[in-house]
């Protein structure tokens, strides 16, 4: 199961949304909390509609419209979306309405928007679209099942184009829960340092990210996902080592076939040595590059990473923020995404030159 | 991809049992599970009848086995219990021997502690261990939790689309073994009440505060309710020499893209899921013997999923009928549930009664079942799932 990507549309802490800038300056922060920088959405959505949205819902539907019209696809043959926390921002406000009103004089707005299907559903209504419509909720393999099922969809049914997307929103009560669950650095850090942070936590982030999947070859593709590949709480970190060369012997490549890895370093002292344990055992010599210092740590941060690579592969630059160490490569055929979310879930893309 | 999938296992819990064979007494003997809510503290607690799993999860613990401080949502729980008894019932003692996957659905994961919890997790001065539950919250706890009970490592993930949740996640599974990803595959789905539901549904206004009547012309609305149910699927190979209690033959997703919480009046989304069904199990409409509606008793699903069904049989309807009226409606769970009581329906040439059901609706032709029925044999069951967003799903269950 292989796929062209053909269009991409992703709204990020970056400057990613709308431009062909390939990351030319990083936006860089001294904070422990990203937020995205928002598109002016009058453009997406009628502005009364807008104003009853949440913001992963907004995001999401600004990222999947650039993608669409950069496929040049008016209607997908399905909509798949993974997301963790759904629409975090009308749940809690729903919530917060119970409680604070001892479940009295509730309207329904939120409550309806809260469903983690309302970003897939909301496509598919502006679309008028009743193809196949899927939303994953599964932690860190949200984005990953998303993709999986684009790929199937794309093998066993007669779909060309599948629109598979990931989005995930912070809100700040959120942060502050998750803060006490010791998922985020205590001290304000610079992005560009957390690399050498050595301290527990990570600086959240969020995103939206959508991508156009085609099984036809066009003559503007930003690359070819090739594999990806999900392991759940593997035994050792030689198991998720030993897959991975598995994965690259079944594609007849070799380590050395690899060009780039782009590693899911997030400056949590505990869980980033896994990264350095995998490069250090079968790809020292290779190009390595992060990305959640940019765009944060979120569920769905593969968003990112995928359109980080087919960035890479479609125009042979890597962006000097993104580097670990040196590169001396100058072609770039095949890119290799590692990515973990605090040590249960990882997950590997093979991506390819088109 | 012509292969069979192989249904060897089924898990259930909801207001009218705790397992498959308490299930099958309550619907033989017409009893509905819905009535008082015990375990929730809401205002609206004698203003609704629902569809509660009658122990609490202390008791939920023990049956268990597990020890009564554990850090677990009731989502997880209920889960638990049906997840168990379908992979009991399927004979698998060595997870390894096949790759073996968990697609879980649910619609609020671990809200019931949530909302419980929230301004504690918000007050900085708060300690103790109930802030372990804030790692509950997520969708995906209640499948990793379930998972890793049961020892499964190849597969796992949740799905979220509202009240067509479970049957999608069957759906899903059908796929990973037909595009040889997995063997085998627990699939179906757990949502637990809470007030966070029970409120919301309560200002969309459409709870009926009596017991609800699908396909009747005066229902008022559903009767929300909790619970778990899972099948087990498996290819030919895996399923080896094992009881097949039925094949999973067809299965349907499309969306109605008509409104964010409201069916069309046709049941656009509702027709195509079943057509694509249809299309994908090679059976015609005058196949099936007994439909399991979605049913929920709600003024708009009824006469949306009625009309799309009319069209769909070409006004040559089978057997019909909603289980809602027993168990309420269990959002994210139904699918599961209802794929459950559609594998009893086959294994039992049994089709059960629409409770609740005096009046017929004028728009429709067809009346639904009214009486728990066993005289004719019962080879084909569609059984739909729709829910908020458009989400639409249908699914076919055929003797093996």
């Amino acid at each position: 199961m292989e796929a062209y990507i053909k269009g991409i549309g992703i709204v990020s802490p970056q400057k990613t949304f709308k431009t062909h800038d390939f990351l030319s300056e990083a936006v860089e922060y001294n904070t422990n909390t990203l937020r995205c920088i928002e598109p002016v959405y009058t453009e997406f959505l009628n502005p009364i509609l807008a104003r009853r949205m949440g913001r992963t819902v907004k995001m999401g539907i600004a990222a999947s419209s650039v993608c669409l019209k950069d496929a040049g696809v008016e209607i997908p043959d399905a909509i798949i979306t993974g997301t963790a926390l759904g629409c975090h921002e009308d749940t809690e406000k729903f919530l917060m309405a119970i409680i604070d009103n001892d479940e009295q004089f509730l309207t329904p707005t939120s409550f309806m928007q809260s469903t983690h299907n309302t970003v897939s559903s909301q496509i598919a209504l502006q679309l008028k679209c009743m193809n196949y419509n899927f939303t994953y909720v599964h932690k860190n393999f949200s984005f990953e099942s998303a993709l999986l099922d684009g790929l199937m969809t794309l093998a066993d049914t007669d779909a060309h184009n599948v629109l598979v997307g990931g989005h995930d929103e912070m809100t700040d009560k959120h942060f502050r829960i998750t803060a006490r669950a010791g998922h985020w650095k205590e001290e304000k850090t610079a992005t560009m340092d957390i690399i050498h942070s050595k301290t527990p936590g990570s600086v959240s982030g969020e995103g939206a990210a959508f991508f156009m999947l085609s099984n036809q070859e066009g003559n503007n593709d930003y690359a070819k996902l090739r594999a990806l590949r999900m392991f759940y709480a593997p035994e050792s970190e030689t198991e998720v080592h030993n897959k991975i060369l598995e994965l690259l012997k079944e594609k007849n490549m070799t380590t050395a076939d690899i060009d780039c890895v782009v590693y899911g370093i997030s400056g949590d002292v505990r869980y980033d040595q896994k990264y350095y344990n995998l490069k250090n055992a079968l790809f020292s010599d290779t190009t390595a590059t992060y990305f959640k210092h940019l765009c944060g740590e979120y569920q769905t941060s593969g968003c990112f990473a995928l359109w980080l690579s087919s960035m890479i592969l479609k125009t042979q630059t890597i962006p000097k923020s993104t580097l670990i160490g040196k590169n001396n490569k100058k072609q770039f055929k095949n890119v290799l995404i590692y990515n973990n979310y605090m040590g249960a879930y990882h997950s590997v893309y093979l991506l390819s030159q088109c | 991809m012509n292969q069979k999938i192989c249904v060897t296992g089924i898990g259930i819990i909801s207001a009218i049992g705790d397992n498959v064979e308490q299930t099958l007494d309550s619907v033989r003997t017409g009893k509905s599970g819905i009535g008082a809510l015990n375990h929730i503290a809401t205002r609206h607690k004698n203003d609704i009848p629902i569809g509660e799993v009658k122990h609490t999860n202390q008791e939920l613990m023990q049956i268990l086995g597990l020890p009564t401080d554990t850090i677990i949502t009731r989502t997880t729980l209920l889960g638990m219990m049906a997840a168990k008894e379908a992979f009991v019932w399927a004979g698998i003692k060595d997870v390894k021997e096949f790759r073996t996957g968990i697609i879980s659905a649910t619609s609020v994961g671990g809200m019931s502690v949530t909302e419980i919890n929230y301004k504690d997790y918000l007050n900085p001065e708060t300690k103790g261990d109930f802030l372990k539950y804030i790692e509950t919250h997520d969708c995906g706890d209640s499948s990793e939790v379930i998972a890793n009970f049961l020892g499964i490592k190849d597969h796992i993930s949740t799905i979220s689309t509202a009240c067509s949740s479970s049957a999608n996640s069957i759906m899903l599974g059908a796929r990973l073994i037909k595009n040889n990803i997995l063997d085998r595959v627990i699939v179906g789905g757990t949502d637990s009440l809470s007030k966070f539901t029970i409120n919301g549904f309560m200002t969309l206004m459409i709870l009926d505060k009596e017991q609800c009547k699908p396909f009747d012309a005066e229902r008022k609305g559903l009767n929300l309710g909790e619970g778990a149910g899972y099948i087990v699927l498996e290819s030919e190979r895996a399923a080896g020499g094992k009881e097949i209690l039925c094949e999973l033959t067809g299965y349907g997703n499309s969306n109605d893209a008509y409104h964010q919480t409201a069916s069309s009046p046709t049941g656009e989304g509702a027709y195509l899921a079943m057509e694509k069904a249809f299309k994908v199990s090679g059976l015609k409409p005058e196949n099936i013997d007994y439909i399991n509606a979605h049913g929920t008793g709600t003024e708009v699903n009824d006469m949306s999923e009625g009309t799309a069904i009319e069209r769909i049989f070409n006004n040559k309807v089978p057997k019909i009928s909603s289980t809602k009226a027993f168990t309420g409606h269990t959002l994210g769970a139904c699918g599961g549930i209802e794929a459950v009581l559609s594998v009893l329906a086959i294994k039992y040439n049994m089709v059960y009664p629409s409770l609740n059901h005096k009046n017929q609706m004028s728009e429709l032709k067809f009346t639904p079942n009214k009486e728990l029925t066993t005289d004719q044999p019962i080879n084909n069951v569609l059984s739909n799932s729709f829910g908020f967003g458009g989400n639409s799903a249908a699914l076919i269950f055929s003797r093996h």
